[in-house]
């Protein structure tokens, strides 16, 4: 039982260790078109581990986790063009933003559960969808609004440069995703796993599962909503396509491609995504078709997601080759 | 492993004529069928309560309603003297009121040893830490292992729950009970499916309890009962048929109807 908790404790810092330096280092030998896809990555990422905080570990599937998003590239778009407002600005604005929106809209969907809060969050996602269209004279409606520029940091390098812009967006993606790391391994996340798996359980024990709920409501709604402040700069334009229930579903299928209730699962489910959507709508149209046949494909082949699937391939060769050395044992794990 | 005692109560006011838990007429319907009917009880302190009666009397539907995962239609509820009736179930358990399920109900993806943290943390303020790992808990932790002691799991600690035996599970679901230390235990069928040495096990632990914790118990296996309880309430269709000591209710010539179909 030390070793494996010695394992754990090791094991994380090292993978995140590779991971940001993988980030850091590769970049600069990539092409422009491959630097971008890597920033919509990362801006993604965001959204999807998020999304997967509701999704995978406290079993509420919503369809409105990228407003959020939208909201976000709107308010920074607009703040910026009509109020000559700074990044730092629109960020705090962004974060205000989403968190009361979603403080509005978690009372009337954390009520429900399931189906239900399924369609609750889907129709407050068409309520900004239809905001967005409608509401000419402040969003621009289909034309959208151009007219952001990058911010100006003040230092020798030009964030219009994608290269710079990717390092920009690393930095405030590092800050979340370690956030978020965090959030999922503490004692609040656990509750959350708990109301899962057992909500009367829940309860019963003590806990205000309502609370819990609407708690992280709000705060996965707090992080796509940061992720659209870099999703604007990042486009440099807003439209009501950025607030279509369609990103929440792409969100969705990262999420339940990648594997649900892993905190690696919709970082691999978000960075396909993004890679195959644009490599293959570089050479068709019917992009959206294609992606629809490789998520029959996963769903067919990997239910429980890409993760889990390499997973359990994983330790089943490892198990193997633990059988060889030192014959079977179901309780092997828990005694070492 | 020292025992930390938590004591983690809302000041309550003080407990009236030494009765734990006193229920006034308490019905509940549901459409037209009436699963509690005009249900009166008066639990001292202390007491270890059977509740007993044939399938569908309504023991478990009593049992939502007095934890509070049912509201009731009409009556009352007091426990230690506060009126509970209206109160949300996870507000009861702050009162020291803890219970288990009759058809297991755990947290299956999580470890056992998760599943006890968890239930210690219900009435503590670390449950909102959102940066803090769990695993610094070191307090939530000692308890946890002091549980399963108690429940004799020790070597299965790290065990996903969902992998252990009913027998196993069945213990970890009193385990999570205990691990609250409540003032009033609700046991829902704490032996239901287990073999008659795991069932032995179970009962020498529940025997064991400090006496200063007031345990309800619905059971269906007589023995068990009558090893764990010292005085026993039989409900029938929703309605009290009986009450009274072991003696008593074994003597009990409608009890003997009920149940074995005498005349």
């Amino acid at each position: 039982m030390k070793l494996s908790i010695v394992l754990e404790k090791r094991k994380t810092p090292l993978g995140f260790v590779v991971f940001f330096t993988l980030l850091v280092a590769v970049p600069p030998v990539l092409s422009t078109f491959m630097v971008e896809l890597l920033t919509q990555m990362l801006i993604w990422t965001i959204v999807a581990v998020s999304l997967n905080m509701l999704l995978g570990y406290t079993g509420l599937s919503t369809m409105g986790h990228a407003s959020y998003m939208g909201l976000s590239a709107y308010a920074t778009t607009i703040l910026v063009t009509r109020f000559h407002g700074t990044f730092p600005q629109a960020l705090i604005l962004c974060l205000v933003l989403s968190a009361v929106t979603a403080a509005v809209f978690g009372l009337l969907a954390c009520r429900a559960k399931g189906p239900e809060f399924l369609l609750i969050t889907m129709t407050l996602a068409l309520v900004v969808w239809g905001l967005a269209n409608r509401w000419v004279s402040m969003t621009g409606g289909d034309n959208g609004i151009v007219g952001l520029t990058r911010p100006d940091l003040g230092l020798p390098w030009s964030l219009d440069n994608s290269l710079y812009y990717y390092y920009f967006v690393l930095i405030f993606f590092a800050i979340a995703f370690i956030l978020m790391f965090l959030m999922i391994r503490s004692s609040f996340g656990k509750t959350l796993v708990g109301i899962r798996d057992s909500e009367s359980r829940m309860r019963a024990l003590g806990y205000n599962t309502w609370l819990h709920k609407y708690l992280i409501f709000i705060i996965t709604a707090v992080f796509s909503g940061y992720a659209g402040v870099f999703w604007a700069y990042y486009n440099l334009y807003v439209s009501s396509v950025d607030v279509d229930t369609v990103h929440s579903i792409e969100a969705l299928l990262m999420v339940a491609a990648g594997g649900p209730g892993t905190f690696i699962g919709p970082v691999i489910g978000a960075g396909l995504f993004v890679l195959l959507k644009n490599l293959v709508s570089v050479y068709t149209q019917r992009w959206r078709m294609i992606m629809g046949v490789i998520f029959v494909l996963v769903v067919f082949f990997a239910p429980e997601g890409i993760f889990n699937f390499l997973k359990r391939g994983w330790e089943g060769i490892a198990g193997r080759r633990l059988q060889k050395k030192a014959g079977d044992g179901s309780r092997e794990k828990s005694k070492v | 492993m020292a025992a930390v005692k938590n004591q983690k109560f809302e000041p309550s006011r003080p407990v009236e004529d030494g009765f734990c838990l006193v229920v006034e007429d308490l019905c509940k319907t549901f459409g037209g069928l009436t699963a509690v009917n005009q249900v009166n009880l008066k639990v001292k302190v202390g007491e270890r309560r059977g509740i007993i009666g044939p399938n569908g009397a309504g023991k478990t539907t009593f049992f939502n309603l007095i934890s509070g995962a049912l509201l009731p239609t009409s009556g009352k509820i007091f426990l230690f003297g506060n009126d509970i009736t209206n109160i949300t179930a996870y507000r009861r358990a702050y009162l020291g009121l803890s219970r288990t399920f009759q058809i297991t109900n755990l947290f299956n993806s999580l470890t056992v040893i998760e599943n006890l943290v968890l239930a210690a943390q219900a009435l503590e303020k670390s449950k909102f830490a959102v940066f803090r790992p769990i695993t610094k808990f070191g307090r939530l932790y000692d308890r946890a292992e002091e549980i399963l002691e108690r429940v004799g799991m020790t070597e299965g600690r790290n065990e996903y729950v969902k992998n252990l035996s009913h027998g196993e599970q069945r213990q970890i679901e009193v385990g999570m009970a205990l691990i609250q230390n409540p003032r009033l235990l609700l046991l829902d069928e704490p032996t239901a499916g287990l073999a008659p040495a795991e069932s032995a096990i179970l009962v020498s632990m529940l025997k064991k309890l400090d006496r200063t914790i007031t345990i309800l118990i619905i059971e269906h296996d007589m023995d068990v009962a009558f090893q764990l309880t010292d005085y026993i309430t039989v409900l029938n269709f929703g309605k009290m048929l009986a009450e009274g000591n072991l003696e008593s209710i074994k003597a009990n010539a409608k009890v003997q109807e009920v149940y074995l179909g005498m005349p």
